[in-house]
């Protein structure tokens, strides 16, 4: 069961670039652990640390900036692109994210997000570049009952949309498989028909 | 009323529709491999479960695993530890496993197609989204999360939304030289990398039609990298031939009632798609990639564009991705140097792939400059090679063959390109770092790579065919 979601407040972590991938997010050879922990430490490994050393942190990406903080996570325009790993949504929220505002997100990882209790909030191209343009201390206040991710500082605010039953979800912290596994008898059902030919390979 | 492809197959597949919700959808296939399926069977293994029906699910080793002397032990020990976890979840849970060794072993979405597997109108899923390769027999094909290859282990199913309908005509002959590969690299560099999110896309066309299954794998496999959540193709007597015979294909009663059934798949010719782009196949020139998103491709001929000619949607992107590169505006791709050579990974790593890299360089040598190696899909891909004398070719041209995985596709395994050297790759993606560390990736077609393989710098196939 993941943590119930409700509303967030929170300063958040800026990074207005376009179609960050998942590889960048967390690249492959980091994909070896055989559960789901741990892989905070290297959320955007490659963009973090020079020739892959943490004693060699790059001092203008964001998250080696000690001034941003906060739980929400802003990127540009089609995030979560390319491979389907889910470590990719197992390293943000392990690192302490748990929304990430953009404009667009890749259908994979807004999926994994989701699965993970992590809020995908997608808003206009203007209001994502009206957040670039905040200062570190702005607070972004995401209320996901009314679906509404508003500004601290101008109250400007934007509505966004997320599928009904995905929202109760995630303000219950129920998870899917929950659901699948209380539909069992219908799934029998379903497969009467056809259980004889699919079952076998072939 | 008329439907879609797509809509056959999902309509028959949704086992219950929640209110203003996703649907329960019943899956047929599911292929598991090493790096995505761990933390699946450990969440089944908490709940005390088991899988479901393991007769549709198929296992292999790829990501991980090294493509020289697999008879060995893996070295590393976390890729190890993965391999054995695989091994040991599929034999607790009755899970058919082409590992290391076992003939059928080979990357996941060449061994499905290869073995039969995978047939028309099938729902199809695998935790790894290039799943979207299935698609060109005309089946629904999705790459997914481990929560999700979780379910599917748990209960057959996924919750899942319809997605939009897009559908990708490419009409036209193909030009000399011009292959499956440079088609998908077009679209991809017209459309952009997240042109097609959320649409299943449909390719259709003259240019489609006339394409063998393994040249229509090529496009399917890669509509992930327009953002589709799949990618497909309406069955014909191609599809029809390439699955009989197979190992798992259908046989006398049953296939003729699969090949009944399969014949209703195709889209009714008034059905509807949100959105449909046409293109003509003799518009289409070689392909190569100038950037680190697949999105960045421009005819090899071209020059790397600036930003006042690049779309709209890379233009951010542009100068981060050229610094990344070591490439400069304006300059052309032709005679760029090349360090590696990697033909290989589930776009184009079959047996087609490796006769067209043979029939090419058969007499020819590497550039002295370039390693080149060719890392077959599977071990049946391999073997087949090794049958047409293919092995004998690349060694005389100074190529490796290696042993089948996803290699250098990923950065992954042992096979990776070092930091700052320039790889012209079969491969599907050309992000930062996808190969190794610092890598620069080129993503063009088996034919280009060979012609580079040869001159140790970017170079136009053409140029030999006349
Ligand atoms: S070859 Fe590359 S893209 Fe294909 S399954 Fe392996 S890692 Fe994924």
């Amino acid at each position: 069961m993941a943590k119930k979601l409700d509303i967030i407040q929170s300063h958040f972590v800026p990074l207005p670039v376009e179609n960050i991938d998942t590889d960048q997010i967390i690249p492959a050879r980091f994909l070896k652990a055989t559960t789901k922990e741990g892989f905070g430490k290297n959320l955007f490994r490659d963009w973090r640390y020079r020739n892959n050393d943490e004693a060699q942190p790059i001092k203008d990406f964001v998250l080696n900036n000690p001034l941003y903080t906060g739980s929400i996570l802003v990127a540009g325009k089609n995030f979560g692109c390319g491979s389907s790993r889910e470590h990719a949504a197992w390293a943000i929220a392990d690192y302490g994210f748990n929304v990430v505002v953009s404009s667009f997100f890749a259908d994979i990882f807004k999926n994994n997000a989701l699965n993970n209790g992590i809020l995908p909030v997608t808003v206009s191209e203007r209001f994502l570049q009206q957040i670039f343009e905040l200062s570190n201390e702005a607070l972004l206040r995401i209320n996901l009952f009314d679906q509404t991710i508003m500004i601290g500082s101008t109250g400007a605010s934007e509505s966004f949309d997320i599928n009904p039953y995905k929202k109760t979800c995630l303000m219950n912290g129920y998870d899917d498989i929950d659901y699948l596994l209380s539909m069992k008898d219908k799934i029998q059902q379903y497969e009467m028909p056809i259980t004889k030919s699919l079952n076998q390979l072939g | 009323m008329s439907k879609t492809l797509f809509e056959k197959i999902w309509d028959k597949h949704v086992v219950s529709a929640i209110k203003d919700g996703p649907s329960v959808f019943y899956i047929d296939r599911h292929f598991i491999h090493e790096v995505t399926s761990p933390q699946a069977f450990n969440g089944l293994n908490k709940r005390g479960i088991k899988v479901f029906r393991p007769q549709q699910t198929i296992a292999t080793a790829d990501h991980n695993v090294p493509t020289l002397n697999q008879h060995l032990p893996i070295q590393e020990e976390q890729s190890r530890m993965q391999v054995e976890a695989l091994i040991k979840n599929c034999t607790a849970h009755g899970v058919e496993l082409y590992g290391l060794g076992h003939p059928y072993q080979g990357i996941v979405h060449v061994i499905g197609p290869e073995l039969g597997i995978t047939q028309p109108g099938m729902t199809i899923v695998c935790g790894d989204s290039h799943t979207s390769t299935h698609g060109a027999f005309g089946s629904i094909a999705f790459g997914i999360g481990t929560s999700e290859v979780e379910m599917v282990l748990s209960t057959q199913c996924l919750l899942q939304t319809k997605p939009k309908l897009m559908r990708i005509t490419v009409d036209g002959i193909l030009k000399k030289g011009v292959v499956s590969k440079d088609i998908v690299l077009y679209i991809l560099s017209k459309i952009s990398a997240s042109g097609a999110t959320g649409y299943a896309v449909e390719f259709a066309g003259a240019a489609i039609r006339s394409l063998s299954m393994e040249a229509r794998m090529t496009i399917c496999n890669m509509s992930i990298e327009m953002g589709a959540r799949c990618g497909m193709i309406a069955p014909d007597e191609t599809t029809y031939a390439y699955i009989k015979g197979r190992k798992f294909a259908p046989e006398g009663v049953e296939w003729d009632k699969k090949l009944t059934y399969w014949k209703t798949l195709f889209s009714d010719v008034d059905a509807v798609f949100d959105k449909e782009y046409h293109f003509d196949a003799a518009d289409i020139s070689p392909m190569i990639t100038f950037g680190t998103n697949p999105g960045m491709g421009i005819p090899i001929t071209g020059t790397i564009p600036t930003k006042d000619t690049v779309t709209e949607t890379d233009r951010n992107g542009l100068e981060q991705s050229l610094r990344y590169m070591g490439l400069e505006s304006g300059n052309p791709i032709l005679g760029q140097k090349i360090d590696y050579v990697f033909i290989g990974s589930c776009t184009n790593s079959r047996i087609e792939d490796l006769r067209m890299v043979a029939n090419f360089v058969k007499g020819k040598r590497k550039a002295s400059n370039v390693e080149v190696w060719v890392v077959p899909g599977s071990k049946q891909v391999e073997q087949q090679a090794i049958q047409e004398g293919i092995d004998k070719i690349f060694e005389e041209a100074g190529f490796i063959l290696r042993q089948p995985g996803c290699s250098a596709c990923l950065g992954m395994n042992e096979d990776k390109i070092p930091q700052g050297k320039y790889c012209i790759s079969t491969s599907n993606r050309n992000f930062e770092g996808r190969q190794g560390v610092g890598a620069r990736t080129l993503l063009a077609s088996p034919l280009s790579a060979a012609a580079a393989a040869v001159t140790g710098v970017v170079s136009d196939i053409r140029e030999w065919l006349n």
